[in-house]
């Protein structure tokens, strides 16, 4: 059965996909901002992870932590000093000033490490089950991904941060009138889901080769799961990601996977015209 | 207004004038002048005006530039290839937009940002029509770089003083003040009589079909395309950020923004080429803390009573300010 192969492709794939969109939903559902940034901090989480490897023999998922520290630290900082200020502001402005903070990323990565793809080769074999086969490394990261969710979806439930996350997405006014401070809130925000993109650049180096060519296509691969899950929650990201990664594999299957890509944002397009919520179509109190 | 006509006229003389007393280089440059002023004045109807933060513009010089490329191989003259693709863009913007504009906000900035990937995937994969990654070949025009450079400037210049008027008519007439009105508040301007739907797609589709004839001059130009130029990503960015340089919405705005935005890179980044990006970057960033109204925002004082002309630092809350997005529920 090689739909058996595809659709188990697909769900591996789609773990990936929502970890790397689900830091960036949160970001936009929560701030109403766009993240360009979010491509290439995946990228730098990825990178970093390989150096680690080459150059110290730090394995991948002992680096996740530290790497993920790292880029909690960037994102609070970049939140604070500077994305706070415009909040605020119209759409274009917001993301006039990610996108040009990525090109300074993009134009340094590529200056610190060049643009040559690296990948941290584990060879741990390959699973097979029956008919199916699947590398390990890509199981590892299949798991870790969705737990890497999972725990984002504890930490929005249950801790009060999270909570507090959850009370300024739903009205930011509101929940400022009960004490909570917006723009500390606002930094913890984009803070996770910075440290979200390095800890799935972590888990990606693993699987793909790394370069910085990627970073803009995984950025389109966030919109597009954003708007198939809808914004800002944690399961409508997981939807999303689970979706796109068995539309990916099932049109690249049928069409060529030059083709899998497009049809993707043709998806998302078609979506955003219809129904701009998004599958689940309702905003989330998870 | 007037004023901004007669400092118009002054610009565009100096610029008609370069090619005869510069030389190839400085041909070359004004070309590019005013290839991005025509971009920036269109963008500006749809960004400043009407106040939606549209990404495509890349997409529409691109498909310009295939569509001219395609019919100048097919035979067609070289200035009949530029009308068609024009139209081919215009008619194109016309249907997107009636998709496309029935988003808001950051839903908007990123269905127009995706029109460009997916044209650049569409020209990528289908080869048999694009050439794929290999790209097109287009006649070169014969007569030698000098003459060619010069008749290429004089066509985007023509360009460049249509889109002028046209912002002109557009800033004069109802259609303006209607998209005016949009910015301010869209529910607002569709309860009081603004025909919402049909004022966007107009400004949507005039906003679009010069890129189309900038492109097809451009690929005539170079010729040469190949998708990853044609489609660039950085060209989407740079030519709102032009307009944000000048002061969107006015009729001058994006002339300062584009000349001034294409001499600085052309005097200072060329010199820097591995940190291209990153001093785009900077620049972006220090704009948008230092700059919100734009230059023109910085040296007129806002109690000008002749331009409404919001700078986006006073841009009204429509865009993405509301913390629910369009369909969204509550």
């Amino acid at each position: 059965m090689v739909y058996l192969q595809v659709l188990v492709n697909g769900l591996t794939l789609g773990a990936l996909y929502a970890c790397l969109a689900v830091g960036f939903s949160l970001v936009w559902g929560v701030l109403n901002v766009i993240n360009m940034l979010h491509g290439s901090m995946i990228i730098l989480g990825g990178y970093l992870t390989y150096f680690a490897w080459l150059h110290w023999q730090v394995h991948p998922l002992v680096a996740l932590l530290p790497v993920s520290a790292l880029l909690f630290a960037l994102g609070w900082a970049l939140q604070a000093g500077m994305v706070n200020r415009l909040v605020q502001r119209p759409v274009l402005t917001t993301l006039t000033l990610t996108f040009g903070l990525d090109l300074i990323l993009y134009n340094a990565m590529n200056v610190l490490f060049d643009a040559t793809p690296r990948r941290v080769t584990l060879d741990l074999g390959t699973l097979v089950l029956g008919d199916v086969v699947i590398a390990w490394d890509r199981v590892v990261a299949f798991a870790l991904a969705l737990a890497l969710t999972a725990l984002l979806y504890g930490v929005m439930r249950s801790s009060r941060a999270g909570r507090a996350i959850v009370a300024v997405r739903m009205d930011r006014d509101a929940a400022a009138l009960m004490g909570i401070r917006i723009n500390r809130i606002y930094a913890a925000t984009f803070a996770i889901g910075a440290g979200l993109a390095g800890a799935c650049g972590a888990l990606m180096a693993m699987v793909f080769p790394v370069t910085t060519n990627l970073s803009g296509l995984l950025l389109g691969k966030a919109f597009v799961v954003c708007v198939i899950g809808g914004l800002g929650t944690v399961p409508g990201a997981l939807v999303g990601g689970m979706a796109l990664g068995l539309i990916e594999s099932l049109s690249g299957h049928w069409f060529g996977p030059q083709n899998a890509v497009l049809i993707g944002f043709v998806l998302m397009l078609g979506l955003l015209m219809t129904r701009p919520t998004g599958l689940l179509g309702r905003r989330g109190y998870e | 207004m007037n004023r901004s006509l007669v400092l118009f006229a002054v610009f565009a003389l100096v610029l008609a004038l370069l090619p005869w007393v510069g030389d190839n280089h400085v041909v070359q440059q004004a070309s590019f002048v005013c290839l991005f002023c025509a971009l920036a004045l269109s963008w500006n109807i749809i960004g400043g005006y009407a106040g939606y933060p549209s990404f495509a513009t890349a997409a529409f010089v691109g498909l310009g530039s295939y569509a001219g490329a395609l019919l100048q191989n097919a035979g067609w003259p070289m200035v009949a290839a530029w009308v068609g693709a024009t139209v081919v863009t215009g008619a194109f913007a016309a249907l997107l937009g009636w998709g496309l504009l029935r988003m808001k906000g950051h839903y908007f900035a990123v269905g127009s940002i995706s029109i460009v990937e997916v044209l650049r995937l569409v020209a990528s994969s289908w080869s048999g029509l694009t050439g794929g990654g290999e790209g097109l070949n287009l006649p070169i025009l014969p007569g030698g770089p000098a003459f060619a450079g010069r008749v290429f400037f004089y066509a985007l210049f023509a360009v460049m003083v249509i889109a002028f008027a046209m912002t002109v008519l557009v800033h004069r007439s109802r259609l303006g003040f209607g998209l005016q009105c949009i910015q301010q508040n869209e529910d607002a301007a569709d309860m009081v009589g603004v025909d919402v739907v049909r004022y966007k797609t107009i400004g949507f589709t005039l906003s679009a079909f010069l890129c189309g004839t900038v492109g097809a001059i451009s690929a005539s130009w170079t010729a040469y395309i190949a998708p990853t130029d044609a489609f660039s990503i950085l060209m989407t960015l740079k030519v709102p950020v032009m307009v944000l340089l000048g002061g969107p919405g006015t009729l001058l705005g994006p002339v300062v923004g584009a000349t001034s935005f294409v001499l600085i890179e052309q005097t200072v980044w060329s010199r820097f080429l591995d940190y291209n990006q990153a001093a785009l970057g900077i620049v972006v960033v220090l704009l948008i803390f230092f700059l919100p109204g734009g230059l023109l925002g910085r040296l007129r004082r806002p109690s000008r009573k002749t331009a409404p002309a919001p700078a986006p630092s006073s841009a009204p809350a429509a865009l993405g300010r509301q913390p629910t997005p369009q369909g969204e529920g509550s």
